[in-house]
């Protein structure tokens, strides 16, 4: 009963956010920056603030997270962090040695007024940057956005300060991952490669944060998006964003930058997004669709309809970050379930208008509530009012899972309890059957449960 | 990328015991260097560890939404009541708060927040931007304990006002203020303030139940299984006993001056350190023999179960090497002997926090060879793990997964614990955790021990 303090009124809060169903930007551009080969994240802010992303991150993944932090002092918050950064700047080339250096910066950093433009250009002038090596950065203030805002910094970052056009095309496109786990990375090379095109993923955190047990601790894994896939992107045919709020930004970066048109689509989360997905591309690159993904895809369907008696109005609440709720939720729909409470800590105008266009079409009652005073407490409260059968979202739901007794799914950042999501994709058509799966899984081991012994079915 | 060495500017936070050579005191109480990967955090972790367990209390966060979420529930803390402490209170600030303020906001969270919680406390804790915009947290608390006849305590904790120390030290001074305001009423003249025990996975229950077995009264426990009305009467007790000497040492130092109250240093870490810490306590009340009778009474029988249950983990534990790398120094000193007891040697000792006399005492315990350090760094423990050829890391969250890709086992002696590992019970605990993690078979087939294809 560890949320028995939770209320059923719901009153309006004025400032007072309970549970959050965010987090910060920092660890979102730290995440991001993992993803490029060699990289060392740099947080320029007080030691705390990089402590706090690594273990989280590493309680996510149960990997080693490397970065370092430019340890602000109360000194350098009186006469700025340039000369910490500098500093550190040094000390990290010296030291770890790292291809690149990816700085993001914080609140405190942001609000003294440190311009990490500057800073690092003058670390150039200075000649403190090595041939051959880099550091590109990312404005990231905590206090806007979310943790999703500070990964599609971090990634349209990458586009800004590496893509270059050469003025010849290559026969590539760009993939921008928009926030999704290595796993998610890895089947989207997979897809692309079934596909039969070359393509530039960044980031990329596979073989970064699933990385096998070697006898070693190295600092730069084997994984990432090199340096001269990056400046590559620039000379790619088209770009494909995945995800309008994580993504997006990189693209229109490339766009202006290098003039590569791009095509923002959702994660490929569920059947209807992956179907986008893959005719985006197949429309793009005018290829026809290998018979091995309309297999993939048929076999999805399939269990969609073997399963359906068992998924029909099962009423589902949901929290978790734009870019995959809007799919999710459309997945949910197409699986004829009925989401009756969204809520994403992160705010934004496009997201809140794309779902409400989803949810209107489909689901109108189905409650959703974005950006300040969309957190847990807020979504518990929903679910004591209206029950659901069924909750989705990252480990923080098990709180609430537990007190109203329903199934839980664990989907989202941070998953701190559970392994899995390093390893098996949820997107794509394969990625969606084990996420159907998931669901059918946890709803009828309840139905198992709950079931009167003359009912308890052994064909189900 | 093969080789890296000691962190430049690092070298003097690094030593390797050598006996019959000068060799210089161990650099520490310095911040991290710029760039550096230091496995260390800010102020404000500091005070909300020490603060946390305060079950009855609320904990607001006054800051972005990012110091909140990251302390969400993240310690095992176990209350024996009420859970105010594993809920997450943010004022989420914004852009416009950071331009024109947030006092407002933090006043109507405040209000919201005791409202809907009845509290029997408030802390603020104010980040690292709340002391560049200049909120004056002091006079919005003022303002709501009057308000709202609740003690509402700021915790000046912003990240970059020193290191993780002075965020005790903060936390240290929210709880003085607490501290004389309940009555005294009762409480008996053998009695104690169990200091620097956070009750993880219930080791407070355990050292509590043992000290009531002799006789002793335990007036507030700081801050395990915490609560307001005992912190209040805590100057009622007759002596503070001290864990975890870094976070509350400054505390007990201040009742002693305040009240005139003696503290005693203790751990509670194996057999040797956990005898001493019920011996040296029945030692202060000598007009009552026996609650020193009673001490030896709950040691004999507690040593008599399990020094025989050590024996087979001491057999198969024989000659294996340790490295320790855990926040205070004085848990390390607890360590070597409790590895010790169960037939291993230490051959890397290194905490975040130390001060020069830990580390001269810990040089003075550790074996001929033993690599110390002072706030370390990934680089630095996997180099000394690998040469040092420990079988065995024991750390935190972040020195979990560093070690089991080295292919070394490990065992969790700071927050994520799972098991008590304080007291009698929690030594066979530990030993038990280490048998599991060294005699894993899955180290037959990591590389380290030549296990690949």
């Amino acid at each position: 009963m560890l949320l028995r303090h939770t209320s059923k009124e719901v009153k309006e809060r004025e400032g007072l956010t309970i549970n959050p169903a965010k987090t910060c930007q920092p660890i979102g551009a730290m995440y991001a920056a993992l993803g490029i080969h060699g990289c060392l994240p740099h947080s320029h802010g007080s030691q705390g603030c990089c402590s706090y992303h690594r273990s989280t991150l590493t309680r996510h993944y149960k990997e080693p997270v490397m970065a370092a932090t430019s340890s602000f002092t109360e000194g350098a918050s009186v006469f700025g962090g340039q000369a910490n950064l500098l500093a550190a700047i040094d000390t990290i080339f010296a030291v770890y040695d790292p291809d690149i250096i990816a700085v993001h910066s914080t609140c405190l950093s942001e609000t003294i007024g440190d311009d990490l433009q500057q800073i690092t250009k003058k670390a150039s002038d200075d000649g403190k940057i090595p041939d051959g090596k880099y550091v590109i950065y990312a404005s990231t203030p905590s206090f806007v956005g979310s943790h999703v805002t500070g990964y599609a910094n971090m990634v349209a970052g990458m586009a800004n300060q590496f893509a270059e056009s050469t003025g010849e095309k290559k026969s590539q496109y760009n993939m921008i991952a928009g926030w999704m786990e290595p796993s998610d990375m890895r089947e989207i090379k997979r897809l692309a490669k079934e596909m039969g095109i070359n393509i530039v993923l960044f980031p990329d955190t596979s073989d970064v944060l699933d990385a096998p047990q070697t006898g070693k601790h190295v600092f730069y894994p084997k994984g990432g998006t090199t340096v001269a896939e990056l400046k590559s992107s620039g000379d790619s045919l088209a770009s494909f964003a995945l995800g309008s709020i994580s993504a997006e930004p990189a693209a229109i970066a490339l766009e202006k930058k290098c003039k590569v048109p791009f095509e923002t689509l959702d994660i490929p989360i569920g059947l209807s997004a992956t179907d986008r997905f893959i005719m985006a591309i197949s429309k793009m690159a005018k290829i026809e669709v290998p018979d091995e993904i309309t297999a993939e895809r048929g076999r999805l369907v399939d269990v969609m309809a073997d399963m359906e008696q068992y998924l029909h109005g099962k009423r589902v609440a949901l929290f978790g970050d734009p870019d995959q709720l809007l799919p999710l939720t459309e997945f949910l729909l197409d699986l004829s379930m009925k989401p009756v409470h969204i809520v994403s800590g992160t705010p934004g105008q496009r997201f809140d208008k794309e779902m409400r266009v989803m949810l209107e079409k489909r689901s109108p009652e189905t409650k959703f509530k974005s950006g300040l005073g969309a957190d847990m407490f807020l979504l518990h409260q929903w679910m004591k009012n209206e029950p659901v059968d069924l909750l989705i979202g990252n480990t923080y739901g098990k709180y609430m899972a537990r007190d109203e007794d329903i199934p839980f799914i664990r989907f989202g950042f941070p998953i701190l309890d559970r392994i899995g999501h390093s390893y098996f994709p949820n997107i794509g058509y394969n990625g969606s059957l084990r996420l159907l799966e998931k669901i059918l899984n946890v709803l009828m081991d309840r139905q198992d449960r709950d079931a009167l012994e003359e009912k308890f079915e052994l064909v189900m | 990328m093969e080789q890296i060495g000691i962190l430049e500017g690092r070298e003097r936070q690094v030593l390797e015991k050598k006996s019959g050579v000068a060799q210089a005191d161990i650099a520490c109480d310095t911040t991290s260097l710029s760039g550096s990967v230091s496995q260390r955090a800010c102020v404000f972790c500091g005070s909300r560890v020490v603060l946390y367990p305060v079950a009855d209390a609320i904990h607001l966060v006054h800051g972005p939404i990012g110091c909140a979420a990251y302390t969400w529930d993240i310690r095992g803390a176990v209350s024996s009541g009420p859970e105010l402490h594993r809920l997450s209170f943010s004022t989420d600030l914004q852009e416009m708060d950071v331009v024109y303020g947030g006092e407002k906001k933090l006043y109507r969270s405040l209000i919201e927040l005791i409202d809907q919680y009845q509290p029997k406390a408030a802390f603020i804790y104010s980040t690292c931007i709340v002391g560049l915009i200049g909120d004056d947290i002091d006079a919005v608390c003022k303002k709501v304990a009057k308000e709202t006849g609740i003690p509402v305590l700021p915790v000046h904790s912003e990240g970059f006002k020193g290191t993780k120390k002075d965020g005790y030290k903060a936390a240290c001074l929210a709880l003085m203020k607490l501290i004389g305001t309940g009555s005294t009423d009762g409480i008996s003249k053998y009695s104690i303030n169990i200091l620097g025990e956070f009750n993880l996975a219930g080791e407070a229950w355990i050292i509590r139940e043992y000290y009531e077995k002799m006789g002793i009264e335990v007036v507030a426990t700081m801050t395990g299984d915490g609560r307001i009305d005992a912190v209040r009467r805590a100057h009622g007790a007759s002596l503070n006993v001290v864990q975890c000497s870094g976070s509350m040492t400054w505390l007990a130092k201040e009742m002693e001056e305040k009240y005139g109250i003696p503290y005693i240093r203790v751990s509670y870490f194996g057999i040797e350190d956990m005898s001493k810490s019920l011996y040296d306590v029945a030692v202060h009340f000598p007009d009552r023999p026996e609650i020193m009778e009673a001490a030896k009474r709950i040691v004999s029988e507690e040593v008599k179960t399990l020094y025989p249950s050590l024996q087979k983990f001491k057999k198969a534990l024989q000659g294996k090497k340790a490295a320790i790398y855990v926040g205070g120094a004085f848990k390390t000193f607890s360590l070597i002997k409790a590895l010790r007891s169960i037939g291993m040697s230490v051959v890397l000792a290194g905490s975040q926090t130390g001060n020069k006399d830990d580390y001269a005492r810990l040089k003075e315990m550790c074996d001929e060879g033993t690599v110390i350090v002072d706030d370390s760094n990934p680089v630095e423990l996997s180099k000394f793990i690998l040469e040092k050829e420990a079988d065995l890391l024991i750390g935190g969250v972040k020195e979990r997964p560093i070690a089991f890709k080295l292919g070394v086992a490990f065992c969790d002696h700071n927050h994520e614990r799972k098991i008590p590992l304080a007291g009698f019970i929690g030594m066979y605990n530990f030993a038990l955790e280490v048998y599991q993690s060294v005699m894993s078979p899955v180290w037959q087939f990591a590389p380290r021990k030549g296990g690949s294809l």
